[in-house]
């Protein structure tokens, strides 16, 4: 009573919390409005990872496509009756080892005639892969008959070949002339005259091209200007005249001018043959002959036509000459392409249209083996001792503390232990699954342990009870009754231990599994290398193709990973237990 | 030899047992009293008494015979080639070859004396070999046969065997960490101590060095780049990258945890967990690959289109895509212990009507800190120890900047390039190797405990 | 009566109830869990083929006792126990004795029932397997139909042996824990509390099965519930924070208990 007395008395201690006033409102407004940023920054964190993933997922397997599937020449080939020595026809380890080389050549040059020269023929050689006549000699090995008769066999294309028909070639515009044209002969240099000035559109857009490389090159000549380079005013002198001499070209619009590989290449295609042109008047070209032309006699309005390479040759990887050759298989109907098996069923190669991983698939395969045939029976039966039958006393905390450390330990120091001890100390062979296998067991045990674990806690004490009080013995106990119970848990700990084996590659390195292999290991023993690993290799490589053939791998190893995972998942989900 | 051996001890293994398990099943117990253990018992104690003399037997036989053999082979050689370790190891691939038929060309007297030598004495030896662990086995076998009665409790005998075994395998744990330390403690210390080492930097050198150059002068000619082994550009790149990785993963990861354990309704979480989960689960060397063919490119074209002059193989990209890979990890960690906090607490707050950002700001994530923290340590333990992504994405030059534009290399990187490939165990540019795998296993060791320690206390402080 | 003079008395004076018909002889029984004194200097009879209950308030002590008589305490590691305990004249806790055969002479049922998660038949099957107790597959069969015979429960079952122990029914679970337990033929079967995850139908058919039970067993049962207690037991020991109070036949301890204590518990005044 005195208290409520006091207060009363003295001044108003007691507030009210304002709900009504505007200023109350707009606070109450303004707490609202953090309230839904604060929500709105958690939301975003989780779209920017699942964003960053999907991000990953499809750029590497749109990088991933073009490996999957493959091109070949279908091309009628006639194997001479002499490939091999009459005695040996029926031996198909001589039929293996003949040399196809004469074979092909003869091949290709049926499928395109009046190829001449040392060098476009070899070009036109090296459009097919050095593996190309693998699928002759098998089927010659099977049917020795053959040997002698003429018939259709797909010819396996060379790695740029194949990147030209994905689309890393360059884009082709063809045009039909109006006029007339007539070519000077049919092989070597020669000009084609189209009085209808049928160039004169292409000499346009020529000349704006000089202008503009005229611009660039007064533009470089100011920065160098700029520059302090210790000649910088004698170079920008001469880039100056370059440019001007380039800008005064490009206003006289009856020179006739000179392409170079900086440019978008120009060809005239005509009676049956294709001229690079070298030189461009409106009326009249010159160039060499690409593909000979059957005849020299004067083309129809029509007939004949004007075709742009638009990405010009130094931009490119394939030559205007391949480009002609393979245009023209394709015109043909030669080119056949379809899904790239032997990028599943071969080993590594340094010709990328011929690397595949069974190899490192192999590996992975025996280097698991020897991991899980390794940390399950020893995680396990660890997780069974220090769950049910270790003293609790001061050694166990250590073994305990001890293998969380080492869950966390990089995985690059358990590639150094790989090192030192498997193969410096114990002598054991570099590069051997056997060696790859122990070190990814060391590296997963741990969370084997903790898995197995947490499975055999989760087991309720009743059951173990139930068995003692029958006269189980405590191990009988364990083994018979909660082992079994705890099994789904420990499989689902072990598969997911197993699948972070599987992506990992640093450890790997350190033991030499990085060795160029072609071929299919068959025992832990064999030098092999892993499928991360095999990652890791192609993706140094500086050819383009082997681009798309590390991000195929990478596909692979993440569907092999989606599989593990989505057996823990479903392992956990169907046998998930409520006590 | 080792297959017959093996192959040996098998056929006495399944015999023993059966033996076994025959004479305890045609017991009568005398006095009333049942048989004590089962026959399965008495076979399986029969079993586990013939396979540990002779796996023991094996494994102290093999090396044995094989030290014998490979030192009778020098016997045949003058001393000057016998004692040069380079020629003893030509001798000991010569002898294999011929012995396997791999041998090129014609072998000398010498060589093929050693041959026969060698392979008299392994032959030999590993039939004694044989011939001991049988024999070893066997009266194993027999000790325990003559003790089979009704009251012999094999069962208790066998579970103390199995109960060892059990023992011995939480101990690979333990043995792992030794061999750890071994490795690293060891080829770090001749590193910096062993006298016939050459180039050998002090310990100063290497923790305060700003120079790192490790692959120069191996030969005379070239002997006009320096070598050196500064840790410092190492050091900083490494940090360099770790603190954008953890720029990244940090908030995210934090924020990500936030919104999973206090806004998300159960279908959202059901989606979002596992997208975390996949994203965890992706290989380093895929999240390489990305950084180096599609990150680092695209950094570069948004640098060059402002002017900037970016590395191709800038800190940004590794330390971004690194960020990416420990988002998940943060957010895991951090959502366990944000869901550690009691309810209490929360339901305090929201009783003095605070909202639930709020709530969450003033009161779950203080009261989480110390667990978020230790989160954070994980991170950059993870962070620091990761290899692939900055293997393929940062640089091998090892710069001394704080610029994340620029190449830097880190730890990881440079024991991997050391290390890969062909390596003697000689040379102070192999060692140095491993004395960055040793700063590397203690700091991120020292950051575990560290993180677990802090973990635990904080569990005390709600359990 | 005469009680309230000795109400203050730690432990009863030992008397022998029938003497040399005594299956369990407990004397001077300590049990310490860490710290905590559990069970203070408790000596008891427990007569042959007869029900002996002991009740007490939660915490008593009474489990921890039950739990000394087959060893199952020995699974605590923090658990000892002193004192001395025999069964037919011999010391349960000397060390040469093994404790997995004593636990199949003296059998247990939980207060859970907790059949494994396997078949009917599996689950009455384990322990004769176990110990070796069947010479072949008939007579395993036997063993696993008489013990749950016995248990009452094969008329419900005998269909379906091969079902999961799991699948039962709350009282048929318990009863087939009960079969589990009978089937390595035990002199003892202890049971903690059998009936009190069960309802009342459930709860009167294992109070019959006990009463059936006690002409070939003896049967030593933990409960709460002092109606129970009355309804099976002959004999009745009452336990109170970790002592023995009183120890009697069951009328006697019911209708005129020594001990104010007991009058107090029984009569529902704390406990």
């Amino acid at each position: 009573m005195t208290d409520t007395s006091m207060q009363t008395t003295a001044t108003p201690i007691r507030r009210r919390l304002d709900t009504t006033s505007p200023e109350a409102q707009a606070a109450v407004r303004r707490r609202y409005r953090a309230e839904a940023r604060f929500k709105a920054y958690g939301l975003l964190a989780i779209l920017t990872a699942a964003v960053f993933l999907v991000v990953l997922l499809v750029d590497i397997v749109s990088k991933a496509m073009p490996a999957f599937t493959t091109t070949a020449l279908q091309l009628d080939v006639a194997v001479p009756g002499d490939l091999v020595p009459p005695d040996q026809k029926y031996n198909p380890a001589a039929i293996r080892s003949a040399d196809y080389l004469p074979v092909m050549r003869e091949a290709l040059r049926t499928a395109i005639p009046g190829v001449q020269g040392r060098g476009p023929e070899r070009t036109l050689l090296r459009l097919l892969s050095p593996g190309a006549p693998d699928i002759l000699r098998e089927r010659l090995a099977a049917d020795p008959s053959l040997i002698g008769t003429t018939f259709k066999v797909p010819l396996l294309l060379s790695a740029t070949a194949d990147l030209y028909f994905k689309g890393a070639g360059t884009p082709i515009i063809a045009r039909a002339g109006r006029g007339s044209a007539t070519p000077s002969g049919t092989s070597g240099t020669i000009t084609v005259t189209a009085p209808g000035n049928d160039f004169s559109e292409n000499l346009v857009t020529l000349k704006l091209a000089v202008a503009e490389r005229a611009r660039t090159l007064a533009a470089e000549a100011e920065r160098t200007a700029r520059g302090n380079a210790p000649n910088a005013a004698e170079r920008a002198n001469e880039l100056r005249a370059e440019a001007a001499a380039l800008a005064a070209r490009a206003k006289d619009p009856a020179s006739a001018e000179a392409l170079d590989s900086s440019l978008p290449t120009l060809l005239a295609e005509i009676n049956g043959g294709l001229v690079k042109i070298s030189q461009l008047a409106a009326n009249r070209i010159e160039g060499d002959v690409l593909l000979r032309l059957a005849t020299a006699d004067e083309a129809k309005p029509g007939d004949w036509r004007i075709v742009t390479y638009a990405t010009p040759e130094s931009g490119r990887k394939i030559t205007d000459l391949e480009v002609a050759f393979l245009e023209r298989f394709k015109a043909k109907g030669h080119v056949e392409s379809g899904i790239n098996w032997r990028f599943f069923t071969s080993g590594d190669s340094r010709e990328p249209e011929l690397a595949g991983i069974r190899g490192a698939v192999v590996g992975t395969a025996l280097t698991l083996f020897v991991t899980l045939i390794l940390c399950v029976p020893i995680g396990v039966a660890a997780a069974i001792y220090l769950e049910e039958f270790a003293p609790k006393n001061r050694f166990t905390d250590i073994i305990e503390v001890n293998i969380n450390n080492l869950a966390a330990v990089p995985s690059i120091v358990f590639g150094l232990l790989g090192l030192a001890m498997f193969l410096n100390f114990f002598g054991l062979p570099r590069s051997a699954p056997l060696v790859g296998g122990l070190v990814l067991a060391l590296l997963v045990l741990p969370t084997i342990i903790i898995a197995s674990r947490a499975a055999l806690k989760a087991v309720p004490p009743s059951i173990k009870e139930a068995a003692l009080g029958v006269g189980a013995s405590h191990q009988q106990a364990i083994f018979h009754h909660v082992l079994p119970l705890a099994m789904p848990g420990i499989m689902t700990g072990t598969i997911i231990g197993m699948a972070h084996a599987l992506g990992e590659t640093a450890p790997l390195l350190m033991i030499g599994m990085v060795a160029f292999i072609v071929d299919v290991p068959t025992s832990i023993t064999d030098a092999a290398t892993v499928l991360p690993v095999q990652i890791f290799l192609w993706s140094d490589l500086p050819e383009l193709a082997f681009k798309a053939k590390t991000a195929a791998a990478i596909v692979v190893l993440l569907v092999f990973l989606f599989i593990m995972n989505g057996m823990a998942i479903w392992l956990r989900k169907r046998f998930e237990r409520r006590w | 030899m080792t297959t017959v051996y093996f192959i040996t001890l098998a056929c006495l293994v399944v015999a023993g047992y059966i033996i076994a398990a025959r004479r305890a099943r045609a017991l009568r117990p005398s006095s009333g009293a049942a048989v004590h253990s089962l026959p399965t018992y008495h076979g399986l104690l029969a079993a586990a008494s013939l396979i540990v003399p002779m796996i023991l037997m094996f494994a102290i036989g093999s090396p044995i015979v094989k030290q014998l053999a490979t030192s009778s082979v020098f016997s045949f050689f003058p001393p000057e080639i016998a004692n040069d370790p380079l020629q003893r190891g030509v001798i000991l691939r010569d002898v294999a070859n011929l012995l396997e038929g791999r041998y090129q060309g014609e072998p000398s007297a010498a060589l093929r004396d050693a041959a026969a030598s060698y392979a008299r004495f392994f032959w030999t030896g590993r039939l004694v070999v044989l011939g001991t662990g049988i024999a070893v086995g066997m009266a194993a076998l027999l000790l325990v046969l003559s003790r089979i009665s009704a009251s012999f409790r094999a069962r208790n005998h066998f579970e103390r065997f199995v109960l060892a075994v059990l023992l011995l395998c939480a101990l690979v744990a333990i043995l792992t960490t030794i061999g750890i330390v071994f490795s690293v403690v060891w080829e770090t210390y001749r590193f910096f101590f062993d006298p016939s080492l050459k180039g050998r930097p002090t310990i100063t050198d290497f923790l305060f060095g700003t120079e790192w150059n490790p692959q120069a002068a191996l030969r005379a000619d070239q002997g006009e780049i320096k070598t050196a082994y500064g840790f410092i550009p190492l050091l900083t790149g490494t940090l360099l990258i770790t603190f954008i990785a953890i720029l990244v993963a940090g908030p995210l990861g934090l924020f990500s945890a936030i919104y999973l354990s206090e806004y998300a309704t159960p279908r959202f979480r059901a989606w979002a967990k596992p997208i975390l989960e996949i994203l965890a689960g992706i290989p380093t060397v895929v999240l390489g690959f990305f950084a180096a063919l599609t990150v680092a490119p695209l950094i570069r074209g948004w640098g060059e289109s402002f002017g900037l002059d970016i590395a191709s193989e800038s800190a940004l990209a590794a330390g971004l895509v690194m960020g990416m890979m420990i988002i998940p990890f943060i957010s895991s960690l951090s959502d366990d212990v944000i869901n550690a906090v009691p309810q209490s607490l929360r339901d305090g707050a929201y009783a003095l009507g605070a909202t639930k950002s709020e709530t969450i700001k003033k009161v779950v994530l203080p009261a989480a800190l110390p667990g978020i923290v230790s989160a954070f340590m994980l991170a950059i333990s993870r962070a620091i120890g990761e290899t692939m992504i900055v293997v393929m994405a940062a640089g091998l030059a090892a710069n001394l900047t704080f610029n994340p534009l620029e190449a830097v290399t880190t730890i990881t990187v440079q024991i991997k390039t050391i290390l890969v490939g062909d390596q003697e165990f000689d040379s102070a540019k192999t060692l140095a190797a491993f004395a960055l795998g040793f700063v590397l296993f203690f700091v991120t060791l020292m950051l575990n405990i560290i993180a677990q320690q802090i973990v635990r206390r904080y569990r005390e402080q709600y359990d | 009566m005469d009680m309230t003079t000795q109400g203050i008395q730690i432990a009863q004076p030992f008397v022998p109830a029938k003497p040399n018909a005594a299956k369990v002889v407990a004397r001077s029984v300590n049990v310490h869990y860490g710290e905590k004194h559990a069970l203070k200097d408790v000596s008891v009879d427990v007569p042959d083929q007869a029900v002996m209950a002991f009740i007490g308030p939660s915490g008593c002590g009474k489990s921890t006792f039950l739990r000394c008589i087959n060893r199952m305490n020995d699974t605590i590691p923090i658990c000892r126990v002193t004192g001395k305990i025999e069964i037919d004249g011999k010391d349960i806790y000397d060390p040469a004795l093994d404790v997995v055969q004593l636990r199949a002479r003296v059998g247990m049922v939980f207060q859970k029932p907790n059949p494994f998660p396997k078949s009917i038949y599996e689950n009455v099957a384990y322990g004769p397997r176990i110990h070796g107790l069947a010479k072949n597959k008939t007579d395993l069969d036997e063993i696993v139909t008489t013990s749950l015979e016995k248990a009452g429960l094969l008329k419900e079952v005998k269909d379906r042996l091969n079902d999961s122990g799991t699948s039962l029914s709350g009282g048929q679970q318990q009863r087939l824990c009960i079969a589990r337990a009978i089937a390595v033929s035990p002199d003892i079967i202890l049971m903690d509390e059998p009936c009190s995850a069960l309802d009342p139908i459930a709860t009167a058919r294992i109070e019959e099965l006990i009463d059936e039970l006690r002409s070939n067993f003896c049967i030593i049962i933990v409960t709460h519930s002092m109606q129970q207690a009355a309804r099976v037991s002959q004999r009745t020991a009452f336990f109170h924070l970790g002592i023995l109070v009183e120890e009697g036949e069951t009328e006697a301890i019911f209708t005129n208990p020594r001990e104010e204590r007991t009058r107090d518990y029984i009569t529902g005044r704390f406990g």
